[in-house]
């Protein structure tokens, strides 16, 4: 290749910065805990900061709920149960989803800064993703709440009364949207556990709930740690448990649950498998591949954090790919150009350090992008392993980060071998023009969405959930209203 | 002048060719049709929705300061300023000859035109009102824009726009050939019409319009680069579809991978449609994260436009002076 093509770098052309402006929004110095319609002071006074992970500043304090203060929402939430959300007609409760809907539209630029901020993910995935998606969700639920005769869950199906939802941190609106959405269509009355590091726009959504009218005690908004959620588990007052983040937590949260009468949906890690065939479409096949594991720096559960790709075009693929990695534009997520912002804590830098620093042990081939990663905040440059083995912790393990193991296979059945060979089940990519293939491979995978094609792609009408260790129930579309309706 | 397409097939000699090759170029000799349709047959597919989203997605990237100064400026050095209009004249072609050299009468900064693009019959005029500027005639040829008469016609069409001054020759393919699966004979054109322009710059005009697919469009890129293209280019502006974002990104990745297999960087060249300088800059992210940034010259990438020049100008001086100025500040060109 001459010099001037090698010397071609992809996305050479530096770009001015152009950040988004953080004044769009303002936080408040300290919130409380949002119960009962109004923001209430916790019962111990005690609070936490929430910081952006990629300056390391201190956005806001927010309050730390203990038990006695979850009893309070659960309460509350009890008597909106039966006082006013139950007594609405479906109608009349879509008039709020319809009008939470439009209100996260209208104050969208707002809650996109105030998720790039607490959270780290670049301003033009919590733009074009996360809080459209939100609405989506809102909007899609209104139009069910009066059709829940017609969803196939028999003749009158009934709320299950308060919902205890537990959420966290790598999509912190969207992952509201998708807990309150469906349950409040459903009948059911809420409280809602945000993530420790990411509580600010939870509570920017309480006060759009203020806006919207929603009565008092329909949804309350709790924030706090570890020990709140558990509080939240263990309340005799809560009807249902929905919890999203990790195996492990979902796993004690399953034991404390058993034997109760709490209903449980559980949304859990993944190992996702992205299987790429020779006849695949290679360059979109690519950027699937880049969307399916540096789309929000890989904190995603749906990850497509394996690659199997047939060993005919393996070589061919990864140069593609490293190519590509290098062109990653990280950096500040508030910039509209950027493509992988921060990491969203220490914690979670320090387990994806831990987990690359294996690969590299195990023998793997490291690859990591060149790019410069700012002085402050959370940062872990996107990295690829190649030569990966089914027996690596790399190729076991969730990672949650920026971080893609490369293994190849020869064969239809290999691919499905291996994509299967993981105590998780939540989702797969497969990449082929060639359909019977593509469907002949979905068919026998053990995972809860698979996608043809793509990665990482996300509607309200599309039921979302995993097998296996990846838990169960699912969320989105007529599937997601199950998990809030007494079907028994 | 046709060959018949299943005998062996000539390539352009890399000496022939309007740039400098590198010495280790590997274009691989087509030695039939038949071989020639295994190559484009074992080209990738094209995931339409994956393209299309890729390409919105980089229409999101927000070019700012002096990123946007230096691409506006650019953008105006690769735009091919174009009249193809049964009514030009002398005088037309007088006047836009002027635009090309000085698009800002105000601005002597402001940088030419790569090239004004006309009918074969005003090459002469327009080659003797640039005299020795930068600014290159283009002459559109082969019974443009449908490409429909004999081979003798084509070629004599290229010989005269050669004759007159021609600095690079816009050829449109045989569509119709293209579409029935006549990939030699659309080959040979291709290669004949090389074979004549020699050291010119030879653009081949694919007419995405009514190749319809983005598969299409990939094989048509591959075909015309092994037939010995400088450039491959949208459209003729003379159907529905003219250029698109997701067109250009799938040329772009294809003269990337020729680039890799072979060593020869050929351009590309959009037409049709750009009006606005915001939609210019929307391909020039693309070229510089689909093929890099060695494109990011005249000789590279190519705007095909008439309108889309003053709206640069617009964009340009917004950006010094902090406000938008009347249209009236420029000429109507």
């Amino acid at each position: 290749m001459s010099d001037d093509l090698t010397q071609s770098r992809l996305g050479a052309m530096t770009y001015d910065p152009a950040p988004e402006s953080a004044a769009i929004v303002t936080f408040r110095d300290a919130y409380g805990l949002f119960i009962d319609g109004r923001f209430t002071d916790p019962s111990s006074h005690d609070s936490f900061a929430t910081i952006n992970p990629a300056t390391e500043t201190v956005l806001a304090r927010v309050a730390l709920a203990s038990a006695s203060d979850v009893d309070v929402a659960v309460k509350a939430a009890r008597r909106a149960y039966e006082t006013t959300w139950s007594k609405l007609s479906g109608a009349q409760r879509a008039k709020y989803l319809y009008r939470i809907a439009r209100l996260i539209q209208e104050r969208s630029r707002e809650l996109a800064v105030a998720e790039t901020l607490d959270n780290g993910k670049p301003i033009r995935e919590s733009r074009d993703v996360d809080v459209p998606l939100a609405a989506a969700h809102f909007f899609y639920y209104a139009g069910w709440a009066d059709k829940l005769e017609f969803a196939g869950y028999g003749a009158k199906p009934t709320a299950l009364g308060v919902a205890g939802q537990i959420i966290p941190w790598n999509f912190p609106l969207l992952m509201a949207a998708w807990k309150l959405a469906p349950a409040l269509a459903a009948g059911n009355t809420c409280v809602l556990k945000p993530a420790e590091t990411t509580p600010l726009t939870a509570l920017l959504l309480a006060e759009i709930l203020q806006q919207a009218d929603l009565p008092p005690g329909v949804v309350n908004i709790i924030t706090g740690d570890g020990t709140t959620g558990s509080a939240l588990v263990d309340h005799p007052g809560v009807d249902k448990i929905a919890f999203t983040g990790s195996t492990e937590v979902g796993r004690l949260i399953q034991e404390r649950v058993a034997a109760s009468h709490k209903g449980l949906t559980l949304e859990l890690g993944g190992k996702g498998a992205n299987i790429v065939f020779e006849d695949a479409p290679v360059d979109e096949m690519i950027e699937g591949i880049i969307d399916g594991i540096f789309f929000n720096q890989g904190h995603v559960c749906c990850a497509g954090s394996r690659l199997l790709v047939q060993e005919s075009i393996a070589d061919d693929v990864l140069r593609r790919l490293v190519r590509r990695v290098d062109q990653l534009r990280v950096g500040d997520p508030l910039d509209k150009n950027t493509d992988v912002g921060a990491i969203n804590s220490a914690a979670q830098l320090a387990r994806i350090n831990e987990l690359a620093a294996y690969g590299e042990h195990e023998g793997a081939t490291r690859y990591t992008s060149t790019c410069v990663l700012p002085d402050k905040g959370y940062w872990f440059a996107p990295t690829v392993f190649a030569d990966v083995a089914q027996s690596h912790r790399i190729a076991r393990e969730e990672i949650f980060g920026p971080v893609l193991s490369v293994l190849t296979f020869r064969t239809p059945d290999e691919a499905v071998a291996k994509a299967n060979n993981t105590k998780y089940g939540l989702a797969c990519g497969v990449w082929s023009e060639k359909g019977s293939r593509t469907l002949w491979v979905a068919q026998r995978l053990r995972a809860g969405v698979i996608w043809a094609n793509t990665y990482n792609r996300f509607d309200p009408t599309s039921p979302f959930g995993g097998v296996r260790e990846s838990g169960f129930g699912r969320e989105g579309g007529r599937h997601g209203l199950e998990a809030y309706l007494d079907v028994h | 002048m046709s060959r018949v397409s299943t005998a062996p097939l000539r390539l352009v000699t890399r000496d022939d060719r309007a740039v400098q090759l590198p010495s280790n170029s590997s274009l691989p000799s087509i030695e039939s049709e038949a071989q020639l349709r295994g190559l484009l047959g074992a080209l990738s597919g094209v995931d339409a929705v994956g393209a299309e989203a890729r390409a919105a997605k980089l229409a999101t990237r927000s070019l700012k300061k002096s990123t946007k100064l230096a691409a506006l400026d650019l953008a105006i050095s690769m735009v091919d300023l174009t009249t193809l209009e049964g009514a030009d004249t002398p005088g037309r072609v007088t006047s836009l000859c002027a635009k090309a050299l000085h698009p800002d009468a105000n601005a002597p900064e402001v940088p030419s035109v790569a090239a004004v693009c006309v009918y074969p019959d005003l090459v002469a005029h327009a080659r003797t009102v640039l005299g020795a500027s930068t600014v290159k005639v283009a002459a559109v040829a082969t019974a443009f824009p449908s490409g429909r008469a004999s081979m003798a016609v084509k070629v004599l069409d290229v010989k005269e726009a050669l004759d007159a001054g021609a600095d690079e020759i816009d050829m449109v393919i045989d569509r119709g050939a293209f579409l029935a699966g006549r990939y030699g004979q659309v080959f040979d054109e291709v290669v004949a019409i090389k074979e004549l322009c020699g050291a010119t710059h030879l653009k081949v005009i694919l007419e995405v319009g009514e190749l319809k697919t983005y598969d299409n469009v990939r094989r048509a890129s591959w075909l015309a680069m092994l037939a010995g293209a400088d450039f491959i280019k949208t459209s003729t502006g003379k159907v529905g579809v003219s250029a698109t974002l997701p067109t250009a990104l799938v040329m772009l990745e294809s003269v990337r991978d020729f680039a890799e297999a072979t060593g020869l960087r050929v351009g590309v060249k959009v037409a049709g449609g750009i009006r606005s300088a915001k939609d210019a800059l929307r391909y020039l992210v693309v070229v510089n994260e689909t093929a890099g940034s060695s494109w990011l010259t005249p000789d590279g990438f190519r705007f095909g436009a008439s309108s889309l020049l003053n709206d640069l100008l617009m964009q340009r001086l917004k950006q010094h002076r902090g406000a938008y100025v009347r249209p009236d500040e420029f000429s109507g060109d």
